[in-house]
C-alpha cells in the first residue's frame, strides 16, 4: 500500500463516518444552503422596480393559452392559421418556378440533349429521370416550405411551444409517457430523426422508448407537402372556392392532430405493455415570451430547415428519379419492372383503398417521404399511358394543379384513395435516416424493427378499416 | 500539440504540468475534445433557454437554430473562434439547473468542468431570474477557478425596469461579470476580452465558495476538507469534492479510488485509465 492509497482510504472512511453523521436529509440540507446564498448574493445585486407593474402580459398570454378551456382551440387555431397562409400563399411562387424549371429548362435540356447526339437511354435516364424528378421536388415543396417554416420557427421563438407542451403534458402523464415526450413531439413535426435526437431530455430508458417510438406520429417536413398537396387538390377542391383554403387547412390540421392523438393511444398502449412502468416527474419552465427577431428567424429557418429539407429531397430524387426511369424502360417480354410491381402490389393496395402505384411510390420513397408524390406521379403517367408523347417514366409538363388532379384521377385516384393517402402518409414506417437514428440511439435493432414495423402495420389496419367502412356506407372508391 | 511559447499560466494554477499549454489535453481527448489546433478551451454552461445557444453563436459565428425552449441544446456543441491571436476552442453544454448529478446532462456538464478542466468556463445567466441561476453559478464556482459570468438578456432586465449591479456581483463572486445581449450582440466584444483575460491569466480570480453555514455541514467539512487537502494539495476544489463524498457521488468515489481526483492535479493523462463513463454519455452524434 502506497502512502496516497492510505491517504485515499482514509477520506473514504471519514466521508463514510460523517455521511452518518450528517444523515440522510444531507442533499436537501446543501440544495437549501446553496438557495439560501444564492438569493443572498442576488438581492445584494438587484434592485427591484418600485412598485409591481399592473398588468403583466406575460402572465396574461399565458393564462390565456394555457387555460382549460381556449388551451387547445386556441392552440389548433393557430396551427390552422399557420397551414392556411402556408396552402394559400404557396400556389403562386409554386407556378412560377414550375414554368421556370419545366416549361422553359426542361425542353432545352432536351433541344441541347438532341443537338450533341445524346443517345437516348443516357438523355432519359439524366434529363427525364433525374432532372424533372428534382425539378419537380424543388417546385412543389420549396414554396410551402420557405413558408412554413419560418412561421413555425417564429412560433418557437416567440415562446409558445413550451406551452403547448404544457397543455399536453397531462395527457402525456395519463398516457404512462413523459411530460417532456411533448418536446421531442414537437421537433419530430420538423424532422423525426431530430425528434428521436431530441428524446435524449428523457432520463427514463422506458420513457425515452416511448418518446421513440412514438416520434414517427409526428408529421414530419416530408410529409406536410404530401398532406398540403393532396388536401388542396381533393378536399379543399369539394368546397365552394372561397372556402377551399380553409377546408384544406383543417383537413391538414385533422391529420397533424390525428397523429398526435396516435401518439397518446400508442405511447397509453406500450406503458401498458411492452414498457410498464411508473410516470417520473420534471418541471417544465416557461420561459418568457420573447419578441422574435423577424428577419434573423427567417434567415435561419430558411437555412437550417428548407434548405437543409430541399437539398435532402434534391439528394434522394435524383436517383429516385433514375431509378423510375430505369424500371419504368427495362422491359421484361414487353412490360415494364414498374408495371411488373404495380400489378404485383395493386390488389393488396385497393383491398385498403390505395392502389399499386401508391405502394411502389412508398418504396421507391424509404429513403425520403418527401418524393412520395413525384414519384406517385411519374408512375401514375407510365401506367395510365396519357401524355403519350414523353415516353415511359417521363414527367410530362402541368401547368397548374387542376392537371396534376387529372393525372391522379386518370390513375384510380378517388376521394377515398385521397383520404387514406393521407392516413397512410402519416401512419406509416419512417424513413430510413430515422430508422437509423433509432438504431444508433438506442444501440438495439429489435427496438429499430419495432420502431419501423409497428406503425407499418397500424398504417395498414387503418387504411383497411377505412376502406371498408368507406365502402359500406358511402359506396365503392 | 502547440509548441508556441505560452504567456505563463495564472499563479493560483501551481502544478508543474501547468504552464505546458497541453497541460490538459490527454483529459480532454478523452472527452472527445481534439485541442491539436487550439490554445484554450472554453466550457459554455448555464440554465436552460437563458441563450446559450445564442452567446455560442454570436462567438463562433455559427447558424445552430436557438429555440426559445428549454432543453433545446441537446448534444454538446463544438465551435471555435480567434482573439488577440489565440484560437478558442467553444465547447457549448447542455443548459442545466444544477449540477449534483441527478440526471444525465447534468453529469455531461459536471463532467466536463471537472475533468475536462476548461482553461475558463463561461456561466450564461439570466439576468431576469438571477436568484435561481446562481444556484448553478455557485455550483459551478465551486469546481473551477476560472470562470466568467455572461449577464445575459439584459434587455428583458431593463424591459422589466430592473436594475442589476455588475460590479456588486463581480466583486461578490471574485469573477469577471459580463453584461450582454447576446441576441443583439451588446457587451460580447467585453465577454471576449474577459475570457482572454482569464484564459491567459491576466486576471486572477478569487471565486465566492459556498459558506454552508448550517451547523452540520460545516461541522463534516472542517473534518473532511483538512484530509483531502492533505491528500492532494493542488486540488483547486477540496471543499467540492468533500461535498460529493458526503453526498456519496458514486462518480467521485470512483474517481477518488482510481486517482482520477489526482489527476487534477499532478497532471499525467496518459498514465490515467480512461474514464468509461465519461465517453459513454459524452459521445457528439452528427
Amino acid at each position: 500500500m502506497t502512502a496516497s492509497t492510505v491517504l485515499t482510504a482514509d477520506i473514504l472512511q471519514t466521508a463514510d463516518n460523517l455521511r452518518w453523521e450528517v444523515g440522510p436529509g444531507f442533499h436537501e440540507q446543501l440544495m437549501e444552503n446553496i438557495y439560501a446564498e444564492a438569493s443572498q448574493l442576488a438581492d445584494r445585486a438587484v434592485t427591484w422596480p418600485e412598485e409591481e407593474p399592473k398588468f403583466d402580459l406575460d402572465r396574461t398570454i399565458d393564462r390565456l393559452v394555457t387555460s382549460h378551456i381556449f388551451g387547445f382551440p386556441i392552440m389548433i387555431l393557430l396551427f390552422a392559421l399557420v397551414f392556411w397562409i402556408t396552402i394559400v400563399g404557396a400556389n403562386y411562387p409554386s407556378q412560377i418556378i414550375y414554368d421556370v424549371l419545366i416549361g422553359r429548362i426542361y425542353p432545352f435540356l432536351q433541344q441541347s440533349a438532341q443537338t450533341i447526339g445524346m443517345p437516348w437511354w443516357l438523355s432519359g435516364l439524366l434529363i427525364d429521370g433525374m432532372y424533372l424528378a428534382t425539378a419537380w421536388v424543388v417546385s412543389v415543396m420549396l414554396p410551402p416550405m420557405a413558408i412554413f417554416f419560418p412561421l413555425f420557427t417564429l412560433l418557437e421563438d416567440f415562446g409558445y411551444l413550451p406551452r403547448v407542451s404544457f397543455n399536453l403534458d397531462n395527457a402525456f402523464r395519463k398516457a404512462g409517457a413523459h411530460g417532456k415526450q411533448s418536446l421531442s413531439m414537437m421537433m419530430g413535426f420538423g424532422c423525426n430523426a431530430a425528434g428521436i435526437i431530441a428524446t435524449r431530455v428523457i432520463d427514463s430508458p422506458r420513457e425515452r422508448l416511448i418518446a421513440i417510438i412514438t416520434n414517427n406520429f409526428a408529421l414530419c417536413n416530408g410529409r406536410w407537402p404530401t398532406q398540403i398537396l393532396i388536401a388542396t387538390l381533393f378536399i379543399g377542391s369539394l368546397a365552394p372556392f372561397y372556402l377551399a383554403g380553409l377546408i384544406s387547412a383543417l383537413a391538414v390540421v385533422s391529420i397533424a392532430v390525428l397523429g398526435v392523438l396516435l401518439t397518446f393511444v400508442v405511447s397509453w398502449s406500450l406503458s401498458r405493455t411492452m414498457l410498464k412502468g411508473e410516470v417520473s416527474t420534471f418541471s417544465l419552465e416557461l420561459p418568457p415570451y420573447r419578441p422574435p427577431q423577424v428577419l434573423r428567424t427567417i434567415g435561419t429557418s430558411f437555412v437550417d430547415r428548407t434548405l437543409y429539407v430541399l437539398w435532402r429531397a434534391v439528394v434522394f430524387a435524383m436517383p429516385a428519379g433514375a431509378v423510375i426511369w430505369l424500371i419504368s424502360n427495362i422491359t421484361i417480354s414487353g412490360t415494364s419492372i414498374a408495371e411488373y410491381m404495380i400489378n404485383f402490389l395493386n390488389p393488396f393496395g385497393v383491398l385498403i383503398g390505395l392502389n399499386g402505384i401508391i405502394l411502389v411510390a412508398y418504396i421507391v420513397a424509404i429513403p425520403a417521404n418527401e418524393i412520395v408524390i413525384p414519384t406517385i406521379l411519374m408512375l401514375t403517367v407510365l401506367v395510365t399511358g396519357i401524355n403519350a408523347g414523353s415516353g415511359a417514366g417521363v414527367m410530362f409538363e402541368m401547368n397548374s394543379l387542376a392537371e396534376t388532379k387529372t393525372v391522379l384521377v386518370a390513375g384510380g385516384f378517388t376521394l377515398l384513395t385521397a383520404i387514406n393517402l393521407m392516413l397512410f402518409s402519416l401512419i406509416h414506417n419512417p424513413c430510413s435516416t430515422t430508422i437509423y437514428t433509432i438504431y444508433k440511439e438506442t444501440g438495439s435493432k429489435r427496438w429499430a424493427t419495432i420502431s419501423a414495423l409497428l406503425p407499418l402495420a397500424m398504417g395498414f389496419i387503418v387504411t383497411f378499416m377505412v376502406a371498408q367502412l368507406w365502402r359500406l356506407f358511402i359506396g365503392p372508391g | 500539440m502547440s509548441t508556441e511559447t505560452k504567456i505563463p499560466r495564472p499563479a493560483f494554477d501551481s502544478s508543474a504540468c501547468a504552464s505546458c499549454p497541453a497541460h490538459n489535453a490527454g483529459n480532454l481527448l478523452k472527452l472527445g475534445v481534439d485541442m491539436s489546433d487550439w490554445d484554450y478551451v472554453v466550457a459554455l454552461g448555464g440554465n436552460p433557454n437563458t441563450g446559450k445557444s445564442t452567446v455560442f453563436n454570436a462567438l463562433t459565428g455559427l447558424r445552430q437554430h436557438t429555440g426559445n425552449w428549454p432543453g433545446k441544446t441537446v448534444t454538446r456543441a463544438e465551435g471555435g473562434y480567434s482573439y488577440k491571436g489565440d484560437r478558442y476552442k467553444i465547447v457549448d453544454l447542455p443548459g442545466t439547473y444544477s449540477l449534483l448529478s441527478t440526471s444525465l446532462d447534468e453529469e455531461v456538464a459536471r463532467d466536463f468542468i471537472l475533468f475536462g478542466q476548461p482553461d475558463v468556463t463561461v456561466i450564461v445567466v439570466d439576468a431576469t431570474r438571477l436568484e435561481r441561476n446562481l444556484n448553478l453559478a455557485l455550483q459551478v464556482l465551486e469546481i473551477t477557478e476560472r470562470a466568467v459570468i455572461c449577464l445575459n438578456l439584459m434587455d428583458e432586465a431593463r424591459r422589466y425596469h430592473l436594475e442589476v449591479d455588475d460590479r456588486r456581483l463581480a466583486r461578490d463572486l471574485g469573477v469577471p461579470v459580463v453584461p450582454c445581449v447576446a441576441r443583439t450582440g451588446e457587451g460580447l466584444p467585453e465577454l471576449l476580452e474577459a475570457i482572454h483575460d482569464v484564459a491567459t491569466g491576466e486576471t486572477v480570480c478569487k471565486p465566492y465558495r459556498l459558506k454552508n453555514e448550517s451547523p452540520v455541514i460545516r461541522h463534516a467539512l472542517d473534518a473532511l476538507v483538512p484530509k483531502i487537502k492533505e491528500a492532494f494539495p493542488d486540488l483547486p476544489n477540496a471543499q467540492w469534492v468533500a461535498l460529493r463524498l458526503l453526498d456519496g457521488d458514486q462518480r467521485i468515489i470512483e474517481a477518488l479510488n482510481k486517482g482520477e481526483l489526482g489527476d487534477l492535479t499532478v497532471q499525467s493523462p496518459l498514465e490515467a485509465e480512461p474514464a468509461a463513463s465519461i465517453y459513454l454519455d459524452l459521445e457528439v452524434t452528427t
